[in-house]
């Protein structure tokens, strides 16, 4: 079955036809070739597909297309700002924080919704915040450290800003 | 992972909901924030014919107080119900429960309703709503009936829903005034789902118990309440001696489930000591 | 060197992963593509009676459906063994083959019998579920040691027994006799449980034959393409390999899983040629639990002896290896090259045997996971040494210092040879455990810890000292050993005219870093900018040859394979400059990026000698023009990077729950190249090792059903599962290769296990438990507890 949806993401509207099934992950990697969101697991465990949708961090894997219908979207692609990079993406790579890449959008993505609910987060909130987010590389470490210091630093430019 | 091929209908009120179920039949599901639902549909556990997207229902998406009682909107996602001032001032251990389930991810888009239609026997919401003695509201085309939670739950994923209804509204009866509660819980270290989940509710009456509430999760088939413990402490001074003794009755009479992450001894085990944990934090004794 | 080689520069790769843009096998898209899906037996054992493929033909979308029949039809061969290991008595090992899709019998849970092509992934999908298949069910066989109980089914009607092969190693007299006369023998039993690797990218592979230019291309999430390029062609589908080209682009983890040639490529690359379009398979996370090769399942009985002072008199070691189904490419050296040759560890232990036996069962076949096998032996000899510590009252750190290797440099001191056939390069063992100690405050935790104990707290504190062997091989070394190919590196360093430098190497990088590390190589050699070179790997057509990633080799021999150009590089580009300042040759120095001639102002700078080089109007007679070097580097021998890991854990009473408190580290992995980098390897792999200790563990049923193949049922390590890791190091420099470094990929997974589960049991002591099975769950810990305590009721 079709069904009509129409989605902004990053800033662009995306009027399309999507089959029912067509899991919103699906919908961004394979129509829209927005390949940067991962898909890691089928259990809604891993969090490599986490995007954001209407300000929330969702897992996108577990969305239909049609269920995104009028929502607003952020993926990875959409972060950088004139090809500027967030703050935490900055920090990400100063710190260390990705080694394969792969659970890296869906990391980043997760941690921007951390830093809205909580602007300064301690070490233990910010582990326990990427509870649903798995990495196999790092050990989390650098991925923890780099989420603090992103908040320190785009506390620190509220501030002066 | 694909689910299989199914019709979707995007409903725009309840009454439209409702006249979709019962149009499509028993084949059709419900679907609310589908944090449940979707997986088993990707594994193909699960296979209907249509579902039928609520998630767009805003009159089933509010936490209010009503003459003394909390009223949730069904389709109101967990990560709203964690955040919400009135529960955590009310009645924490809805929003603590609320605030345990899966991760941030989860929270955001899985909904209370949703989870209580599923039934899924190491779900978290159960134990709080059967210590708060919650209702929930079944709506079909013609009626709208009330069922106390403890009769809602049947066995594994197995609830007194019918196919043509709808859950619309969970109530929570407001407790009185020097009431304290909460819900602690021993996680499955892979999907973090409850091994034992304890929520606890104890009035405190004059230097004594009262009102005295334990309800489990995860242990068995069935969430249930603890009458053992709770008539074990119900008037007992609030000095808390006869706590240790009274948590020794957990999961009394009841068919513990044992799997590879928790046996049955040790699950029983857990019971006792997560009530013990939880109502010495609502006995001030924590 | 200069100033960028030991710095931690930040990554050059990062910006793409950072902003989406990493290109990983299943984000590409070829056109007129078509998608896979692979039929998975759900039995573990099971006759194949009757496939019936009618209905899956007819639904909608499906391009052609092919059988384990359609294989033997094409008289393909399995996907082969790259190591040979001899019987004891010389036979050579039972190689049952691993055919692309089965036609006999399925062996495991995740056998593949049939494989659907459709015109999209849902079509594929939805067709597979229509194959009917009537299997005959047959008896089930999961543990090793079970496999070789008399009447167990057979796994292979031609192997009988399930023995893949019997191995020793050693001195097996002389062990036994200091066993016999030791003071003290401290023995244990050890499961070292299956693993299932998890690298969160799925497997993906697109099979691409090309009828106009007759060319085979697979793009697949290899950690070495071109072993799996030489294999596909060479063993399994007989391909000109000259057509062949293999693409690993961005590869989303390793970890060893990724190392194997998997049916699933040849077989890609084969129904490409079949329908003549290109044919995409990604696994599903429930294919990559079954699939996936695991890594470890030993089961071990150990015994170390010593004498009244504590001196290690002997080693005795016996195994059962369960290798799955089938042979993986590299199972076989897992746990005999890769483990039982790291026995000595880091002691004087004068006599060590190890016999061993490996087995197929009805399970996933296994290889290498992160350390392969040199976990397993770490793990043996850091249990029993912190057992005997234990047992005999001696301080468990002391205990190591008394039995260390004394400090040797390789070089005016002679490399170490062990009892168990390898030399180490160079070691300062107690140094390494001095500094640990220091980091973690030694004598201050053990009061911190008498103090908790009056408060009926549980602390405790867990060491592991551990050696391993990486720079993986000298190549006559492992040929002599059964391995079918050279373990060497190669690495082309093409100078281009303008002095920009591309170099292609054999390596492959899946999170290692390689851009960013080699470019430090290149430009800190050179003298040039970071951003004027350029790494290129994971594609066989543009990469000369290469033996890619794993056994924490990529500095050591790949780095080295670059070293070795650059100086081919500098070495030719010295008599352009030469020639050009109309010096000789030896008068010139080479510095900042030019040759200048010593003592005065004439310099050149190494972009001028580099267009000279294309552009050879005014030339040495007698030179080829160009600046390109391909070098191939073949190890003298393996590096031994090795360390001392220590944890503090609090075990809750009531649940049997645990928590690292601490995780120190104090690690040698030789001269660092790029620190940011080298801690980053590290903190992975405690990461892992603490997954291993406390939460990881294929759970099988006895019908071959693996319980948890899934991330709802398979515990992995978590954000909030581990603590800040305090890393530091010593630096002992590798004495054969030009970098100094020994590798750093793989030492966090081994040391992290024991130094773990020492730390619980140390805390458990009050209640006198000696061993838990990993991982040690909260309910495996709450029942050691229980029993002490009933025994001591009794």
């Amino acid at each position: 079955m079709s069904v009509p949806i129409s989605i902004t993401i990053n800033g662009k509207i995306y009027e399309s036809e999507v089959d029912s099934r067509l899991l919103l992950v699906q919908y961004l990697r394979e129509t829209l070739r927005l390949t940067g969101t991962h898909v890691g697991c089928d259990t809604s465990s891993c969090g490599a597909c986490t995007i954001i949708v209407d300000g929330k961090a969702i897992k996108s894997c577990t969305m239909l297309a049609a269920q995104a219908h009028g929502a607003t979207i952020i993926t990875i692609e959409g972060l950088a700002n004139n090809g500027a990079l967030h703050p935490l993406q900055e920090s990400f790579k100063e710190e260390h924080g990705l080694q394969c890449g792969f659970c890296t959008p869906g990391m980043i993505m997760t941690a921007l919704q951390l830093l809205e609910d909580n602007p300064q987060p301690s070490e233990a909130e910010i582990r326990h915040g990427l509870e649903g987010n798995y990495c196999r590389c790092t050990g989390y470490h650098n991925i923890v450290k780099a989420i603090y210091h992103a908040s320190r630093k785009m506390g620190k430019e509220v501030v002066h800003g | 992972m694909i689910p299989s091929e199914f019709e979707y209908f995007r409903a725009g009120s309840v009454k439209e909901a409702l006249e979709l179920l019962n149009e499509k039949g028993p084949d059709a599901k419900i679907l609310a924030g589908g944090h449940s639902l979707i997986p088993a549909m990707k594994l193909r556990f699960n296979n209907p014919g249509a579902l039928i997207d609520i998630g767009g229902i805003s009159e089933l998406n509010y936490i209010r107080e009503e003459n003394d009682v909390l009223a949730i909107g069904a389709a109101t996602t967990h990560a709203d119900l964690a955040a919400s001032g009135l529960l955590n001032s009310s009645l924490p251990m809805l929003a603590e429960t609320a605030a345990t389930i899966g991760d941030i991810q989860v929270r955001n888009k899985g909904t209370i309703g949703g989870s209580l239609a599923h039934a899924d026997p190491a779900a978290d919401w159960p134990a709080a709503l059967l210590a708060a003695e919650a209702e929930v509201i079944i709506t079909s085309r013609s009626e709208s009936r009330v069922v106390a939670i403890a009769d809602f739950f049947q066995g594994l994923f197995t609830t007194d829903l019918g196919d043509a209804e709808l859950i619309t509204e969970i109530r929570v009866p407001l407790p009185p005034a020097n009431t304290r509660s909460t819900y602690l819980k021993f996680e499955q270290p892979a999907s973090r789902f409850a091994i034992v989940g304890c929520a606890a509710m104890v009035t405190r009456n004059n230097g004594s118990f009262g009102n005295v509430r334990v309800a489990f999760t995860g242990v068995s088939a069935s969430p249930f309440r603890d009458h053992g413990i709770e008539q074990a402490l119900e008037g007992q001074p609030a000095d808390g001696a006869q706590l240790h003794e009274a948590c020794k009755l957990a999961g009394n009479g009841v068919d513990v489930m044992g799997d590879h992450f928790a046996s049955k001894e040790y699950r029983t085990h857990l019971a006792v000591v997560f009530a013990e944990r939880a109502l010495k934090v609502v006995t001030g004794q924590g | 060197m200069a100033s960028v080689i030991g710095k931690s520069i930040k990554r050059v790769e990062d910006k793409r992963f950072l902003t989406g843009k990493g290109k990983y096998v299943d984000d590409m898209v070829l056109p007129d593509m078509t998608y896979a899906a692979i039929l998975r037996s759900h039995l573990a054992h099971a006759r194949i009676a009757n496939v019936d493929i009618t209905a899956a033909e007819n639904a909608p979308g499906v391009v052609a459906v092919f059988t384990g029949a359609d294989i033997v039809k094409a008289e393909i061969g399995g996907v082969p063994c790259g190591w040979q290991v001899d019987f004891k008595n010389g036979d050579t090992m039972k190689e049952p083959p691993h055919p692309l899709l089965v036609a006999d019998k399925v062996r495991f849970m995740g056998d593949a019998v049939a494989v659907v092509i459709a015109e999209s992934a849902a079509a594929a999908k939805d067709a597979v579920e229509l194959i009917m298949v009537d299997y005959e069910e047959l008896d089930v066989v999961v543990d090793g040691p079970d496999a070789l109980k008399d009447g167990a089914p057979l796994i292979h009607d031609d192997v009988p027994n399930n023995i893949c092969y019997d191995w020793e190693l050693g001195d097996q007299d002389a062990t036994d006799q200091a066993i016999e006369n030791a003071d003290h023998v401290t023995t244990l039993e050890f499961v070292n449980q299956r693993l299932i690797p998890n690298a969160i990218e799925p497997r993906s592979a697109i099979g691409h034959y090309e009828e106009a230019s007759d060319r085979y291309t697979l793009y697949t999430t290899s950690q070495n393409p071109h072993v799996i390029r030489l294999l596909m062609s060479a063993f399994v589908l007989g391909l000109p390999e000259h057509k062949v080209r293999i693409v690993s682009p961005d590869v989303g983890g390793g970890f060893g899983s990724k190392i194997p040639h998997y049916i699933e490529e040849a077989l890609m690359v084969w129904c490409s040629k079949q329908i003549k379009r290109p044919v995409k398979w990604t696994a599903e996370r429930n294919e990559s639990f079954m699939t996936d090769t695991h890594g470890r399942d030993h089961v071990s009985k150990a015994e170390m002896g010593f004498d009244s002072d504590g001196k290690i008199t002997g080693l005795r070691v016996k195994t059962v290896a369960n290798l799955g189904a089938y042979l993986s490419t590299f199972s076989t050296c897992v746990p005999t090259y890769l483990h039982g040759t790291l026995l000595q560890g880091l002691y004087t232990t004068p006599a060590i045997h190890i016999d061993l036996t490996a087995v197929f069962t009805n399970t996933t076949p296994v290889d290498a996971l992160r350390g392969a096998g040199r976990p397993e032996a770490t793990y043996l000899l850091e249990r029993l040494m912190d057992n005997a510590a234990r047992e005999m009252g001696v301080d468990p750190a002391e205990l190591r210092f008394k039995n260390f290797i004394p400090p040797f440099d390789g070089v005016s001191q002679p490399g170490y040879q062990t009892q168990v056939a390898l030399q180490y390069d160079s070691g300062n063992y107690e140094k390494v455990l001095n500094k640990a100690l220091e980091m973690v405050d030694y004598q201050e935790f053990r009061s911190q810890q008498s103090q908790a104990r009056t408060e009926g707290r549980l602390l405790g504190i867990g060491f592991s000292t551990y050696i391993e062997a990486c720079g993986i091989a000298p190549s006559a070394v492992v040929g002599s050993l059964g391995a079918r190919a050279g373990l060497f590196e190669s690495a082309q360093v093409r100078v281009q005219p303008t002095g920009k430098v591309s170099v292609f190497v054999g390596s492959h990088s899946h999170g290692q870093g390689h851009e960013t590390t080699f470019s430090q190589l290149v430009a800190g050699k050179l003298g040039i900018a970071m951003e004027d070179v350029d790494i290129v790997h994971g594609d066989t057509d543009s990469v000369s040859f290469g033996m890619g990633t794993y056994g924490s080799r990529s500095l050591a021999v790949g780095g080295t394979a670059i070293m070795n150009g650059l100086e081919k590089v500098l070495e030719k580009g010295a008599k352009i400059a030469a020639h050009k300042l109309e010096a000789a040759e030896e008068d010139l120095e080479y510095a900042n990026g030019q040759w200048t001639v010593k003592g005065s102002d004439k310099s050149i700078a190494f972009g001028d000698v580099a267009l000279t080089a294309y552009v050879p109007h005014d030339y040495p007679e007698g030179l080829e023009p160009g600046l390109d070097f391909t070098n191939f580097y073949d190890p003298t021998n393996f590096t031994f990077p090795f360390g001392a890991h220590i944890a503090i854990v609090e075990v809750d009473k009531d649940t049997g729950k645990i928590t690292i408190d601490r995780f120190v580290a104090c690690d040698d992995v030789g001269n660092v190249v790029n620190p940011m980098i080298v801690d980053g390897q590290l903190h992975g792999g405690i990461a892992h090792g603490i997954g291993q200790a406390l939460f990881e563990g294929a759970i099988y049923d006895e019908s071959g059903q693996l319980l948890n193949g899934s991330f709802m049922d398979y515990t992995m390590p978590r954000a909030d599962d581990l603590p800040m890791f305090e890393t530091d190091r010593t630096v002992t420099p590798c004495p054969h290769n030009p970098l100094g470094a020994k590798g750093a990929g793989e030492a966090g997974t081994i040391a992290a296990t024991p130094a773990v589960v020492n730390a619980v049991i140390d805390a458990l002591a009050p209640f006198g438990v000696t061993d838990i099975k990993m991982p040690l769950t909260p309910e495996r810990v709450w029942k050691a507890m229980q029993t002490q305590i009933k025994e001591a009721a009794l």
